[in-house]
């Protein structure tokens, strides 16, 4: 689209578009790395339906008031198939990621349906919550690990990260011993900074991994997802490899982040730290809470209107994209008051920190799992827990798509 | 009230379990939602909104009652 066309464009939509489209991803604040970005929160109170503008020119609109996301988000009229032409992305290793061998997060009805059904026994709530003694036993192990001896070490490193990685490894079937090599990958593929080149190497070496171990089931079957899957018989093997693939990034990246910010979202602010001490029974809501909060999933969810849909009283013509910008809505004041603060006592299950609608995110019981017992085990176990580097020297990942720290130096 | 339940929207996600896990269940095969009270006591009421309110396919229909 020339810049003629998309002035046009943009007043053809009214003037409730804005003159101004706001450039996405947008940066946060620095001294408030837990705030969403002050030009979308801005966008929420001036316009909660406005036009962004992306990395390559185009544009797209952006939604931030919770009931519109949730209305885009639960409306099969908006396609998640990134493969139609004006899909939004926000970078080019983005567009590279999406284009090949996409998993049912990129894939619309029937046929996302028919591939998710394949995974969601392993993750309904009753399976997990049956695996609460494993979690419990991984937590303990890691923390014996890392405080024999010691005082200080790096949070992310030493627990977030390792806590999930070996439950989805388990839950997979894939060797931890590896965890190197997928691990580094996957940041690779989440990176902003990414280049299409880096991107394609990434994808492949994960999908000729995954194909090699799909393989390696079919001669010695096991009781993982990847060996189920393959003893189905109804999916050849990039096909496994591909699903594989978002049940190991997305079993990764998303607990270890939410982990590490949650520990330093408390330390910041004592008061809650001290009334989740006192109340340990607080933990279930108390990580709902931190989910809205600090919604990692920062820099909105991408979608495409397949027809015309009129959504918060603008119309989305067909083929224009639409980003969700979850953490802006799961603060809108409209569903949660004082919703920039943090309260662990809060009722925030109406959140939006997993998606919504049929692509709402699969592993959420796994998560809250793994999650309430992290945070539980941490600060039962370690009360003198503590930042061991100035905040303003936290290396927070403004450059992934999903939001978080790098690492976390802690004391106790 | 009077719950009802489309497992063909279903997405498995379990959020309706957590909520009222007196009203919802999911079935083992494929974690699909299973109504296990489809008239559930007032004291429910509460919990059974809400799981209608945060499933995510809009698999839950909640009827309100004529009688008060």
């Amino acid at each position: 689209m020339t810049t003629a066309e998309r002035i046009e464009r943009e007043q053809e939509t009214g003037p409730g578009a804005g003159p101004t489209p706001v450039a996405v991803p947008a940066a946060r604040a620095t001294g408030c790395p837990f705030d969403p970005a002050p030009a979308l929160e801005r966008a929420h109170r001036e316009e909660p339906m406005t036009r962004a503008t992306l990395w390559d020119g185009s544009s797209c609109w952006l939604v931030t008031r919770h009931q519109d996301v949730r209305e885009v988000l639960g409306d099969p009229r908006f396609s998640a198939d990134a493969t139609r032409p004006g899909f939004p992305f926000l970078t080019a290793g983005a567009r590279q990621f999406a284009s090949g061998n996409p998993s049912f997060i990129r894939q619309d009805d029937p046929e996302h349906a028919r591939l998710r059904r394949m995974l969601t026994a392993d993750f309904m709530v009753k399976k997990v919550e049956a695996m609460r003694p494993e979690v419990q036993r991984i937590a303990d192990d890691l923390l014996d690990r890392m405080t024999e001896g010691r005082h200080a070490a790096d949070l992310v490193a030493e627990f977030a990260l390792p806590l999930p990685s070996l439950v989805i490894c388990l839950l997979l079937g894939v060797p931890y011993g590896d965890h190197e090599f997928f691990q580094k990958h996957s940041s690779v593929l989440l990176s902003l900074r990414s280049t299409v080149e880096e991107v394609d190497l990434a994808q492949k070496e994960l999908q000729d991994y995954l194909c090699g171990l799909a393989e390696s089931k079919r001669r010695e079957p096991d009781d993982g997802i990847v060996s189920r899957l393959v003893a189905r018989g109804e999916l050849d093997d990039a096909a496994i490899a591909s699903m594989g693939r978002l049940l190991l990034v997305a079993g990764h990246e998303t607990t270890a982040n939410m982990t590490a910010l949650s520990t330093l979202t408390l330390l910041r602010n004592p008061d809650q730290l001290a009334r989740l001490r006192a109340e340990p029974s607080l933990i279930k809501g108390a990580v709902e809470e931190l989910l809205r909060y600090l919604t990692i999933v920062h820099n909105g969810l991408p979608r495409i209107a397949d027809e015309d849909v009129t959504i918060g009283g603008h119309t989305i013509r067909a083929g224009e994209g639409v980003l969700c910008v979850l953490n802006v809505a799961n603060r809108d004041e409209e569903v949660f008051p004082g919703g920039a603060a943090l309260d662990v006592g809060r009722d925030a299950r109406r959140h939006v920190a997993f998606g919504f609608g049929v692509h709402q995110c699969l592993g959420q019981p796994l998560a809250r799992v793994e999650l309430q017992i992290a945070l539980e085990t941490l600060l039962r176990r370690l009360p003198g827990l503590r930042l061991d580097i100035p905040f303003e020297d936290v290396p927070f990942r403004h450059d992934m798509g999903i939001y978080g720290v790098h690492a976390l130096p802690v004391a106790w | 009230m009077r719950v009802l339940i489309d497992q063909d929207k279903c997405c498995g996600a379990g959020s309706c379990v957590l909520s009222a896990p007196e009203v919802f269940d999911q079935r083992e095969e494929d974690g699909i939602v299973l109504l296990l009270d489809a008239e559930p006591p007032a004291a429910l009421h509460e919990a059974v909104h809400e799981a209608a309110a945060i499933c995510p396919a809009a698999a839950i229909t909640v009827e309100q009652s004529e009688r008060v």
